[in-house]
């Protein structure tokens, strides 16, 4: 390993060189211009930042295999992971500024009316095959997006008011992009929409072949993109090793052709622990994700790599309880548990009961945030600062209860415990996935703040699937305690979750008509921003969502995480961010130091 | 006559042993379950006899410890102040052997908490929860060994007795409770079971299931015995006097079996000790915040505790004197049964 990455880095520059000196020879022969140098018609785009040096290895761990290398079926998080260093969109999102960058579009406008899209295209681009992209390729890209017969992810997302978008080419370099009606995320929309290759997916498409092409088996010669990185080889159950795209369309401010590595080496490693000792054996460079008790016992024996946390992620850690209208699947047991829980005072006062604190301290060791709101301090341009951070209160608890009807009664031991106005105890269980330490312990946290309510609550870690099963299916359970991440900072990522319509409005999923008036509320703002254009008018709609959920609390806001990634000292230009992928998102500019940088710094 | 010594001298250290976890409430210093959230993964601290500036005491005390500045796992003596170990004082209540109501403590202090063995994740006192926890994994055991022996003996003894087709169908069955793949069954048991199943519910459930899982060696040992019995002149005799089958098992049978058993229990009950750990270990025992072996044991299953936290192995070390007193009683059991049928041996020849 040592021999491995200690190679490149003295010899970077030679090695650069040596490729330049190749590639002339090489590639005229294809018929393809010298792409290591700029070309006078090629609009690249020079990115700013830190000049690096070419060459390098960098190898990072992935927590699971990735299902495929095709962005129209890629559902799960690996794969997206990966394909996002190897595909590129119209109109990117930078994760370090939560705000859109022209990508391969050079510029955008927005019709007045919000309706009409036009997107120029940089001139001069090429596949990580050498062949030229236009806006064929953007057209036919759409159009496989939205066909039906595809069933591609990002259909969705496509379908604006009822009615898929539209795509006309007006030049080699100029599409539209007509809307059915106003969309307030406006460009962010293009973000991550990988652009596909015509040239190679035409053909499988009419064939009806797309879903089953570009899967981990694909060899290298069929596979084309626009990201900074192409696929080399795919060691299945091992490895996934990229290559640098030599046809990238950025440069550094010098004019140097990133990326500056020149390969990127996924490995699979399932398990969080055996990720932290590949990287603490120096077989990883970077190590992402990682759990705040992790983070110290690495930050503890710093050795060649240093830890940095990146502050507090989009990751909200919620209790819930089980709002279902169950009708005569409802046991009486139940139905009574369903009072207390349809009352807000009783949310409120558990809200109230919850040591924050606490959590933020023995679950991340100080390394994250208590949480009021489902918008973390993480995402900027969306909190909503008006909400109080109320600090823990028995006592407003113990009011709120009383209010309620709920009593007290003491036991001979000495133990109080709360009633409701049947008489009945107050008892419930939160389930919460086994497989994840940190709600486990944030459930036993909370099971001991309730037990000085009078509540007795019950863990229950169960199997992450059955949870599942249970909250959105068979809808058998009292409370449960989960974490959603949205992956976008705008709010229209968890749609899905404030929508009462929604399938992942946990509490009461997938409803014919909104059930609370609250919830009617709250679906009327949601429409109402998502077709509004401006931030300001959309942040004034969304906030007022953040304050109707605070008051009514179908989900008791706990804590979020935050970001915390280590990295070899020898790594370059390491940005951390809140936005996935956490480290990936510049990998174009990610360089190795050399020793004696590494010392002078 | 060495065997009787050895076999009572262990029989009274295991019998301190469980007195000291069947005391756990006067032994532990504090309520197993009471959480200190200014101080989780606290380590086990230092009892002094000399202070800071060279001086003895005569009383041990302790320096209170304190979280390092701007950490959240590294603690600090705070040397300003110690705090006098005080014994035979008042604190949390318990319940003695489960229903007598006290609140003496054979140790504590006022003004800090002590942790002698350091503190869980939640800033619970470890010592206190080993001696607690002990209550259940031990209870377990011995409640599974009962279970075990009983139906062992039971089916034993009819399969050993009647023979014939009912040995054939009982011995058929002990096999098949020995291939079954035992944990795999108890996951499958576990996601029929309603969710909530309560505390005191899944205690019983774990002692049902290990003493269900236990009978079949058990009742092979047993039939053995009442095979070889059953064809002796004594019982033979008694037959001839028309004596019933009942009257035979109880009377001339069952006595002959009870060396069998009285080993076997040694050997089993820190068997289904074990067996108790490993299922809380997998999260199929008690649940939180109740403690037992096995649940103490599987906050290991971190990676950051493994390397960083030695003192959360020490449950692991609390079955070592526990086993060693079971199996040092069990192989003096043995001995003196095999020495007791030899004395008796020669007595019936002579030669």
């Amino acid at each position: 390993m040592r021999k491995q990455r200690s190679f490149p880095r003295r010899c970077g520059i030679t090695m650069s060189l040596l490729l330049a000196c190749v590639s002339t020879i090489a590639l005229p022969a294809l018929g393809s211009p010298h792409p290591q140098q700029t070309n006078a018609k090629e609009e690249l785009l020079s990115l700013p930042g830190e000049i690096g040096r070419s060459g390098g290895r960098l190898v990072i761990s992935l927590r699971a295999e990735p299902k495929t290398l095709n962005p129209l079926t890629a559902a799960d998080a690996p794969s997206r992971e990966v394909i996002g260093a190897m595909q590129a969109d119209l109109v990117h999102i930078n994760r370090a500024t939560q705000l859109t960058e022209p990508a391969l579009a050079k510029s955008w406008k927005i019709s007045p009316d919000g309706l009409q899209y036009t997107l120029t295209l940089r001139q001069g681009l090429r596949f990580s095959d050498g062949h030229p992209l236009d806006a064929d390729d953007v057209l036919f890209t759409f159009r496989v997006y939205l066909d039906e017969s595809v069933h591609a992810t990002q259909r969705d997302l496509l379908i604006v008011g009822g009615k898929p978008i539209t795509v006309r080419k007006l030049d080699a370099q100029t599409l539209v992009f007509q809307f059915a009606k106003p969309y307030g995320v406006e460009e962010r929309l293009f973000d991550g929409l990988a652009i596909l290759p015509r040239h190679l997916l035409e053909k499988p498409y009419q064939e009806g072949k797309l879903g089953q092409l570009w899967t981990t088996a694909t060899p290298p010669s069929e596979w084309a993109g626009l990201g900074p990185f192409r696929l080399k080889e795919y060691v299945a159950g091992q490895k996934l090793v990229l290559e640098r795209n030599p046809y990238y369309w950025k440069t550094d401010t010098k004019g140097n052709r990133l990326p500056y590595l020149d390969e990127l080496v996924f490995l699979f490693v399932p398990s969080a622990d055996v990720q932290v000792l590949r990287f603490q054996s120096g077989e990883t460079d970077i190590i992402s994700r990682l759990g705040a008790e992790n983070f110290s016992v690495l930050g503890r024996q710093q050795r060649g790599y240093s830890m940095s946390d990146a502050g507090p992620g989009l990751e909200y850690n919620f209790l819930f309880f089980n709002l279902n209208d169950l009708g005569e699947k409802s046991s009486a047991d139940f139905a009574l548990k369903q009072k207390w829980f349809r009352d807000v005072r009783f949310r409120q006062a558990i809200s109230a009961a919850v040591d924050r604190e606490a959590i933020v301290r023995l679950v991340y060791q100080g390394r994250g945030a208590a949480l009021w709101s489902p918008v973390t301090l993480g995402n900027r341009r969306w909190v909503n600062s008006s909400i109080p951070h109320s600090p823990r209160s028995l006592d407003r608890a113990r009011a709120l209860l009383k209010e309620a009807g709920f009593s007290w009664s003491t036991a001979s031991n000495g133990e109080s415990s709360l009633l409701d106005s049947k008489g009945k105890p107050v008892e419930f269980s939160i389930l919460t996935s086994s497989s994840n330490a940190d709600r486990t312990k944030m459930a036993t946290l909370l099971q001991d703040d309730l037990k000085q309510l009078g509540i007795h609550v019950q863990v229950i870690p169960l199997e992450f699937r059955s949870l599942i099963d249970r909250v959105t299916q068979t809808k058998e359970y009292d409370s449960c305690l989960l974490g959603l991440a949205s992956f976008d900072a705008d709010p229209n990522s968890d749609l899905n979750v404030w929508l009462s319509s929604g399938g992942t409005h946990l509490w009461n999923p997938s409803q014919a008509h909104p059930s609370t008036a609250w919830e009617a509320e709250i679906d009327r703002l949601m429409e109402q921003q998502l077709s509004t254009p401006g931030y300001d008018q959309r942040k004034k709609l969304y906030d007022r969502v953040l304050e109707i959920l605070a008051e009514n609390q179908p989900m008791i806001f706990l804590a979020s995480p935050d970001i915390l990634v280590g990295a070899k000292n020898s790594v370059a230009n390491l940005h951390p961010a809140v936005l996935e992928p956490y480290v990936l998102w510049n990998v174009e500019q990610l360089y190795f130091r050399n020793s004696a940088e590494i010392a002078g710094r | 006559m060495r065997q009787p010594r050895k076999l009572a001298k262990w029989l009274v250290v295991l019998v301190a042993l469980h007195a000291i976890v069947a005391a756990a409430g006067f032994f532990a210093p504090y309520d197993p379950v009471e959480q200190d959230r200014q101080r989780p993964y606290l380590p086990p601290m230092r009892i002094h006899l000399m202070d800071a500036h060279g001086h003895l005491h005569l009383r041990p005390f302790f320096y209170p410890l304190k979280l390092r500045e701007g950490s959240f796992d590294q603690y600090e003596e705070n040397t300003a102040t110690s705090v006098p170990l005080l014994f035979f004082r008042s604190g949390a209540s318990y319940r003695l052997l489960g229903f007598v109501p006290a609140r003496l403590h054979l140790f504590g202090a006022t003004g800090a908490r002590i942790y002698f063995l350091g503190s869980d994740a939640y800033g619970r006192d470890q010592l206190s929860r080993i001696l607690y926890g002990g209550q259940v994994s031990l209870l377990a055991g011995l409640l599974g060994a009962g279970v075990t022996l009983l139906l062992g003996a039971l089916v034993g003894m009819a399969a050993g007795y009647y023979g014939g087709w009912r040995d054939e169908l009982l011995m058929r069955i002990a096999e098949l409770f020995l291939a079954l793949p035992w944990l795999y069954l108890l996951f499958a048991l576990r996601a029929f079971l309603p969710l909530g199943v309560g505390p005191f519910d899944s205690f019983l459930l774990v002692v049902v299931v290990i003493g269900i899982v236990g009978w079949a060696r058990p009742a092979r040992l047993v039939r053995g015995v009442v095979l070889s019995v059953k064809e002796r002149d004594f019982v033979r005799a008694a037959r001839g006097f028309g004596a019933s089958d009942f009257y035979l098992l109880r009377r001339h049978i069952l006595p002959e079996t009870a060396s069998v058993l009285l080993t076997q229990a040694a050997i089993l009950v820190p068997q289904f000790v074990l067996a108790e750990m490993t299922l809380s270990f997998l999260g199929l025992g008690v649940p939180e915040p109740l403690s037992s072996w096995g649940n103490l044991l599987a906050t290991l299953q971190q990676y950051n505790v493994l390397v960083s936290c030695w003192w959360m192995y020490l449950p692991a070390l609390a079955i070592v004197p526990f086993f060693l007193g079971y199996l040092r009683l069990a192989s003096a059991l043995q001995q003196r049964t095999v020495t007791y049928k030899i004395d008796e041996k020669n007595d019936w020849n002579p030669s």
